[in-house]
């Protein structure tokens, strides 16, 4: 560590941030008191939200460059740096992952009641690693967090998962890592790529003249590990089982954080560090993109369990995410006076609508997978025929679920709308028969949502066994109220998201552009 | 001023103290603080020793950056490994002081081996090394039915006087063709022209000419024994198998150590021009991390798992020596070192889960996370430290190696080895499932003692610390590999 941290403001943000849910893990492992512990972890998570909107505050939309950048040497032997700066794309991810951790910590205040301290220990790890992979600027770096985050979140699903967690953990573990280990490679032939100048910066990395060939075998290694993330669509069968069988916690990390480790890598890497095979397998992303919007939803409206039905609507989701990330159109009118803002360029719409996408979904299933949560500490079943009719006992819960399904049908006011109409809208550019395609998914999408609202809300006569249950307590009134406002904040006034994202998609658009094998 | 062999002073000093001990009766734990007492002093001596370079016995015997932070890292693993060894259950109260001291005798061995530049001195420093080790096999106490470790005893010796037979071999064709036993006075005449070649040719160096290869080749094949190389590696699984606890741990970590600095010793003679060398490296390489890693999946004995797992790691090790380059050497060595520390927390765990000295079956792990919450997470850091994940140093080791051969363009290879890294996380995620998912009928807490917790903590740091701030480390290292002084630079 031979060079200082540079920061611009004087105090490293982002290292703070990354590396102070290490120090309180370390502080909650001295607490004795169990009550004292969720305490300690609620308040830090909620201070590390409330400090990490400093980055929001202090963040200059006008740039693409990389901001908060820290940068020190770290092992120079092997020519490893730290490495850590946010541009708009990783400040939403971030902001996202230190809002989800306090609304983890809530709902697992009763839900958890055996190794608390350990689970508390291992959701601190986890947000570390998470808030790592979206800070990182050395490929190294990110791989480290990226690998480190399997380790958290098997135990989470193995230790205090259902009655399959061991299948469930392993199979997310090792399809995780086998997806990965042809990262590492790909990562050290970009390394050793130009004999005098190794890097493993990734801005440096990026914008370099590869080799088509090169750029392509680069492309397939970083793309198997990112569409097992996502999941894309023949690689998501880890999904449902680590859903169904993780803590309603572990759940709310996947479905919000982890998918978008999947997304962001493709936006942060494969686009810019190999634009030209991005252009060669556009197509194919694409069309497993469709397969996953009409497969997701279809395998969503056959399950019975509800954990499934929201699992694998996020398959479908995330479809929607990769469809705009690769729904590239780069030299149709630039034109001001979008949608969104005028300083929105409306070629980078497909990616704008991505990302907002990536949060929408996060805030969204996240959600729904707490509502699911409620249910099951009530009946102790997850399955739908069980919940029916049983908004009837709860009507703030059915309030909630209502919004909830509303906004993951994309309901025009909420959320979701925004970023499927920017996706599709960019879709239809590049392909009008795609979006043909996809059009039966928005309804199965409707369908599903229905399905599930109308069953719990109004379905069914007065069960027996729902007797005595409860609405929602404060707690948990206080868990899902944040996200209820985000869905409503982003469906009806996107501009405060979207404004952070325009000087970065108009870069990332210039990347892909300038690689692009052809120009008209 | 300190004499530059100091830590060997310490170890003959102390052989000998334990082997008056040994004289008399019951005197176990006398012994055993003697043992601690001199493995500590061996660590002090080797951290004051470690600037020290000096050539003695008329040069048979180097003491340089190479030998000096090497016989750091072994009088370091020889405190861990008297603290992993703990009270010796499984070993006769009336043998422990011997016990002791063929343990102090055999890191003799190594410490000095690191030293030795001349192949005669070697042998006798390997020697030194194997014979207590063959000893403390079968050591282990006798139960009804269970001989097992006469079995593996005899087949450590067998393997290893044929090993070193065939190493003899190769030396002998240096000598015939050099002339000379010193090491940099063979290394000396292979990078010269071919004088006395009988190829005959006058264009190449001496080196590669095919008398060259073939013993520099059949030497290594003594070290391939002691790594436990495929297709060398047949007593590995049996003899940690066989072996008590403490003892596999012993055999596991430190000899590995040494075998990897005499093969880099080695490697320096090798000319990285010819291409033959470093395919067989590449061979052996793959067939080790497949062998090892396919038939650890279907182990249902945790030591021997650990066994065919060193098989997998040996050839990760070999992945530093293909490229025949400096930073090939210091990646192997770096990697070796981690696993010294990740496979003696491994075997740390498993002799403190044994119920008085038994093997532990991978099933008899269930439920540890209950039981004692710290061998869990030792268990669970040694775990995914071996199978590569980061931060842990297996990790950091292993970006090395694949980092120096992918330099020197072994592209193919360094898929397989990834691919492996893949296989390997099956086995080794068997093992945490076991002690973190699986809820297990006993519940009765391990009970430890302070040493215990001491190490276990110590190893956990070390395993983090060394792959999260590994650049002392390799800095060192670095220094180390070019007093070697290789031929290719």
């Amino acid at each position: 560590m031979t060079t200082p941290i540079s920061s611009p403001g004087g105090l490293p943000i982002l290292t703070i941030l990354i590396f102070s849910p290490l120090v309180a893990a370390a502080v909650a492992m001295l607490l004795r008191s169990e009550r004292l512990l969720k305490a300690w972890t609620l308040a830090f998570t909620t201070g590390a939200a409330i400090f990490s909107f400093a980055l929001y505050a202090g963040f200059d939309i006008r740039t693409a460059e990389f901001q908060f950048r820290e940068t020190a040497a770290w092992i120079p032997a092997l020519n490893i740096r730290y490495d850590v700066g946010i541009d708009g794309l990783s400040l939403l991810l971030v902001l996202l992952s230190t809002l989800v951790m306090p609304i983890c910590v809530l709902v697992s205040w009763r839900a958890i009641t055996v190794r608390v301290k350990e689970f508390m220990v291992s959701l601190l790890v986890m947000e570390t690693a998470m808030l790592g992979i979206f800070c990182a600027l050395d490929f190294i770096l990110f791989f480290v967090f990226w690998e480190a985050m399997l380790i958290p979140m098997a135990l989470l699903i193995g230790v205090w998962g259902g009655p399959r967690k061991i299948y469930a953990a392993l199979k997310f573990f090792i399809y995780t890592m086998a997806g990965s280990v042809m990262l590492l490679v790909a990562i050290l032939a970009l390394y050793f790529w130009d004999p005098n100048h190794r890097t493993f910066s990734i801005p440096e990395l990026m914008g370099r003249n590869y080799g088509v060939s090169f750029q392509c075998w680069v492309f397939l290694a970083f793309a198997l590990s990112f569409a097992i993330k996502v999941p894309m669509v023949p690689f998501h069968t880890w999904l449902p089982a680590a859903h169904v069988e993780a803590p309603t916690a572990g759940s709310v990390l996947l479905a919000s954080i982890l998918l978008k480790m999947g997304a962001y890598g493709f936006l942060r890497l494969c686009l810019p560090v190999t634009p030209h095979a991005t252009h060669v397998f556009m197509p194919w992303v694409l069309g497993f993109s469709v397969a996953a919007i009409l497969y997701g939803g279809l395998a969503s409206l056959a399950q019975s369990d509800m954990k499934k039905i929201v699992a694998y609507s996020s398959v479908a989701h995330m479809g929607f995410v990769t469809l705009g990330t690769f729904a590239l159109f780069l030299w149709g009118p630039g034109s001001s006076g979008g949608f969104l803002s005028d300083a929105m360029d409306p070629r980078g719409m497909g990616l704008e609508g991505a990302i907002l996408q990536m949060v929408n979904h996060g805030v969204t299933a996240g959600a729904l997978f707490i509502c699911v949560g409620f249910a099951y500490e009530r009946l102790h079943s997850r399955e739908l025929s069980d919940a029916a009719g049983l908004g009837k006992r709860m009507p703030i819960y059915a309030f909630f679920l209502g919004a909830f399904c509303l906004s993951s049908m994309a309901f025009p006011g909420t959320n979701n709308f925004i970023g499927e109409f920017l996706t599709l809208a960019a879709g239809f550019k590049v392909s009008t028969w795609m979006v043909l395609c996809i059009v039966p998914g928005i309804v199965i999408a409707a369908a599903y949502n229905l399905r599930m609202l109308q069953t719990v809300a109004y379905g069914g006569t007065a069960n027996p066994a729902h007797e005595g249950i409860r609405d929602l307590s404060a707690r948990e009134i206080l868990s899902l109220a944040p996200l209820f406002a985000l869905v409503v904040w982003v469906g009806l006034n996107p501009a405060p998201f979207a404004r952070v994202l325009h000087a970065t998609v108009a870069h990332l658009l210039e990347q892909v552009r300038a690689g692009a094998p052809f120009s008209p | 001023m300190i004499p530059a062999f100091l830590p060997e002073l310490v170890l003959l000093g102390g052989a000998l103290v334990l082997f008056a001990i040994s004289l008399g009766n019951g005197r176990a734990v006398l012994a055993r603080r003697a043992v601690l007492f001199v493995s500590l002093a061996t660590l002090a001596a080797s951290a004051a020793a470690l600037g020290e370079t000096s050539t003695l016995f008329s040069g048979a015997y180097r003491v340089d950056a190479f030998s000096q932070v090497l016989k750091l890292t072994l009088s370091a693993g020889f405190v861990l490994v008297v603290l992993a060894g703990g009270r010796l259950p499984d070993i006769r109260v009336d043998v422990h002081p011997e016990y002791h001291f063929f343990l102090t005798t055999s890191v003799t061995g190594l410490v000095m081996l690191v030293s030795c530049v001349e192949l005669i001195t070697l042998v006798v420093a390997l020697e030194l090394a194997s014979f207590p080790l063959y000893l403390m096999v079968p050591m282990r106490r006798e139960r009804p039915g269970q001989r097992v470790q006469m079995e593996s005893a005899i087949k450590y010796i067998l393997f290893g006087v044929a090993a070193n037979g065939v190493m003899f071999f190769g030396m002998s064709y240096l000598f015939g063709l050099t002339g000379t036993t010193s090491i940099p006075g063979i290394m000396a005449k292979l990078a010269g022209a071919t004088g006395a070649s009988p190829a005959g040719s006058d264009a190449l160096p001496l080196g590669v000419s095919p008398w060259a290869i073939a013993g520099l080749s059949l030497m290594f094949c003594g070290i391939y024994y002691k790594l436990a190389v495929f297709p060398f590696h047949f007593w590995a699984p049996d003899v940690y198998q066989g072996a008590s606890n403490e003892t596999a741990a012993l055999i596991s970590s430190l000899p590995k150590v040494g075998a990897v600095a005499v093969l880099a010793r080695f490697a320096s003679l090798a000319p990285p021009e010819h291409a033959t060398l470093a395919q067989v490296f590449v061979l052996l390489s793959a067939a080790s991390m497949f062998y090892g890693n396919l038939v650890a999946l279907v182990q249902t004995d945790l030591k021997r798992l650990l066994g065919f797992s060193s098989i997998a790691h040996a050839g990760y090790a070999l992945l530093g020596f293909v490229a025949l380059d400096a930073d090939g050497l210091r990646a192997a060595l770096y990697y070796i070192a981690g696993y010294l520390v990740m496979i003696l927390a491994a075997f740390t765990v498993a002799s403190r889960v044994s119920r008085d000295g038994t093997n532990v079956a991978i099933q008899d792990l269930s439920g540890l996370h209950r039981r004692s919450p710290l061998l869990a997470l030792t268990l669970l850091v040694s775990m995914f430290a071996l199978a590569g994940v980061p931060p842990f140093v297996g990790f950091t080791g292993k970006l090395t190696l694949l980092s120096a051969a992918l330099a020197n363009g072994h592209l193919t290879l360094v898929i397989l080895a990834v691919l492996n890294s893949a296989i390997a996380i099956y086995y080794y995620l068997g093992v945490v499932r076991e002690a973190f998912f699986r809820d297990a009928s006993d519940v009765s807490p391990i009970p430890l003692d302070f040493p215990t917790r001491l190490l276990c903590v110590l190893l956990v740091a070390l395993i983090v610390a060394l792959g999260v701030a590994p650049e002392a480390v390799l800095a060192r290292l670095s220094a180390a590999v070019t007093a070697l002084g290789l031929v290719g630079g």
